[in-house]
């Protein structure tokens, strides 16, 4: 299948800024659908609000724009109630780490299929520019006028700590290993997180005087590493084990309950 | 029919399953907890899915996803959880997911008296999400009352296609009464699409303004968004298209309103004053009015089973015909009462209030009855 095809392109063109990063996570993700045997009536992508959330309107699935931060329960909802459809969550930083991070860490908990792709841009674009969770600290936002004294999380390891089985750092510099990682996964049994990091060249990237969107990708490019080079932040695969999942374990339950006593 | 003894509580969890319910994601809170505790147990059982969630927002987030997908889903909460509710019920509201949430009601504000009765949530069930949103409240006040108003609660959020909400106080939901487990209406299912997935436009609604809304993968791909939408369900600036949207959402419920109002009138004909409530102040009222009559005092009573949207028609008619006083007893400071007068002259009113925890008596009501009489 051609990844175009799962695009409405009627939708285009999208909203994002011109060398936003967003549409790179997007490219990627359809590519590594499009090589995987899902059939699009059983695919459900569930958003949040924010600057990523929007990708959800620009493909052919059954498609849901939720409320701010619960991206996650919605998909939870419609996902236990019918196991058979493949859900993804796309998100951003703040959409899931700030507003949304409580249902982050229960889901990531439960280990409940999910793919979620948290679109990282280290900041509030929809809303011009506030720091989110995952801005560096000092950095300038316009909240942060005089640089961001709060420490951001390290969300691989937030994930990691919270139970998630599939734990995944990629960035839009990297777009074939972005691919692949979103692939596996795609592929896993489990809650899986991707975090991708993006440029927003229109609010982080000129607060921070960070140049072009090409500069960002080459700040990007000196920056992160698949090797584990030393002082750059790390890309790749950090959790991957296979452990019951949650939907699997309720459903084996009914069962259970179905072949023993009928109860009350 | 034998009757069975049973709580509020387990009465409103039978109706729910009666009515179809198979969904439940809830968080624990006094005094609606009994709800969840007995979904746990129950809903594995008939093949449905319980989850606890982590708070009250993910719980009614959950549901509409699990509706969404095509499931008749519930949770149940008291004031506190369902003031964190309010912008996922507008969410419902305004995609038009049926679900029911149920408000066991306590004293507020603020963590307020949580093994105590209260019915200061009856403007915020109504009002409590922002935007102009359409809602159903429904208020049992007898154990018997919330096992059918369960049924009729699902029922209406599948035929409407908005959310429901069961709003009833700790002495309903707490009180043990005999009831029969038996529904007294047929059970009703949402309609689904008959277009071909090609020319599918999931808001697009004809004359009777409910949407056919396909569950996800049901083979109709469409897009769903809290944003203002067209027919299509995608997000729209176009003030026209937000006009149109707005109003089929609220004229979808004002036009049936004969249907949505439920209420019981009694003694009216001849009635000098009249007592009108719901939930427990209700029970005292029932009392007060069946007394007053034995000693041959017009005294009339209604009943409000349906709360929103709030039967001003019957008010200004029953005054127009009767011109009685109203004695409206509530657990709140006014909130009923305030209501009443849009339909019902201010100085026709009498009010009587609690917001201590305690109940109305049927003693405290002859005291004010006899001032008025």
């Amino acid at each position: 299948m051609n990844y175009k095809d799962l695009l409405r392109k009627d939708k285009m063109p999208h909203i994002w800024c011109p060398g936003c990063g967003h549409g790179m996570v997007l490219s990627a993700f359809l590519r590594a659908l499009a090589k995987k045997d899902f059939d699009p009536d059983n695919v459900a992508v569930i958003s949040g609000i924010g600057c990523s959330s929007r990708a959800s309107g620009y493909l052919d699935f059954n498609t849901l724009h939720t409320t701010h931060g619960r991206a996650i329960p919605f998909a939870t909802g419609i996902k236990m109630a019918k196991p058979g459809l493949k859900v993804i969550v796309l998100t951003g930083d703040g959409d899931s780490t700030a507003i949304g991070g409580n249902h982050l860490i229960h889901a990531a908990r439960r280990n409940i299929e999910l793919t979620v792709i948290v679109f990282n841009n280290n900041i509030y674009g929809m809303t011009s520019g506030q720091y989110s969770p995952l801005t560096p600290h000092m950095k300038l936002a316009t909240t942060a006028p005089y640089g961001n004294i709060d420490y951001p999380f390290d969300l691989v390891n937030l994930a990691k700590g919270a139970g998630a089985t599939f734990v995944a750092r990629s960035a839009t510099v990297q777009p074939r290993h972005l691919e692949k990682v979103i692939g596996q996964g795609l592929d896993h049994n489990g809650f899986s997180l991707i975090e991708v990091i993006t440029q927003c060249p229109t609010y982080f990237g000129r607060k921070n005087k960070m140049g072009s969107p090409v500069d960002m990708l080459q700040w990007q490019r000196e920056n992160t590493s698949t090797t584990g080079k030393e002082g750059t932040i790390p890309l790749g695969i950090f959790a991957q084990e296979e452990r019951p999942e949650y939907g699997e374990n309720y459903f084996e339950l009914i069962k259970t309950l179905g072949e023993g006593k009928s109860g009350e | 029919m034998s009757k069975k003894l049973i709580q509020g509580n387990e009465a409103c969890v039978e109706g729910a399953l009666a009515a179809g319910a198979r969904f439940f994601a809830g968080y624990p809170i006094t005094p609606s907890t009994e709800i969840a505790e007995l979904m746990a147990k129950k809903l594995p059982r008939v093949g449905g899915v319980f989850m606890q969630m982590e708070d009250e927002i993910a719980s009614i987030a959950t549901i509409i996803g699990a509706s969404i997908s095509g499931a008749k889903a519930m949770t149940a909460t008291s004031g506190p959880g369902f003031s964190l509710m309010q912008e996922n019920l507008g969410f419902a509201a305004m995609t038009e997911v049926p679900i029911v949430v149920v408000n066991v009601t306590r004293g507020g504000p603020s963590t307020g008296t949580p093994t105590k009765a209260s019915q200061g949530d009856f403007m915020q069930a109504r009002w409590g999400c922002h935007g102009d949103h359409p809602i159903i409240v429904l208020a049992p006040s007898s154990v018997q009352e919330v096992y059918d108003l369960a049924i009729t609660a699902f029922n209406m959020s599948e035929k409407y296609m908005v959310p429901v909400v069961l709003l009833y106080d700790e002495v309903v939901g707490h009180l043990r009464e005999g009831v029969e487990l038996v529904a007294s209406s047929e059970v009703l299912n949402r309609e689904f699409p008959t277009v071909a997935p090609a020319n599918y436009r999931p808001y697009a609604t004809g004359d009777g303004l409910i949407p056919k809304l396909a569950p996800f993968g049901s083979g109709y791909r469409y897009h769903m968004s809290g944003l203002s939408h067209d027919e299509t369900g995608f997000p729209t600036g176009n003030p026209a298209t937000i006009e149109n949207l707005v109003m089929r959402l609220n004229d979808k419920i004002e036009n049936n309103r004969k249907d949505i109002i439920k209420y019981k009138a009694i003694d009216m004909e001849d009635a000098e004053v009249i007592l009108l409530a719901y939930g427990s102040p209700l029970r005292s009222a029932q009392q007060v009015q069946k007394q007053a009559r034995a000693r041959g005092e017009k005294v009339g009573l209604i009943q409000l089973l349906t709360l929103w949207p709030f039967p001003h028609e019957l008010l200004t008619d029953v005054y127009a015909k009767t011109k009685a006083d109203f004695i409206v007893p509530e657990l709140s400071l006014g909130q009923l009462a305030d209501e009443v007068s849009k339909s019902v002259p201010r100085d026709k009113i009498t009010r009587v209030n609690r917001n201590d925890g305690a109940l109305i008596t049927p003693a405290q009501l002859e005291q004010v009855l006899k001032g008025v009489m």
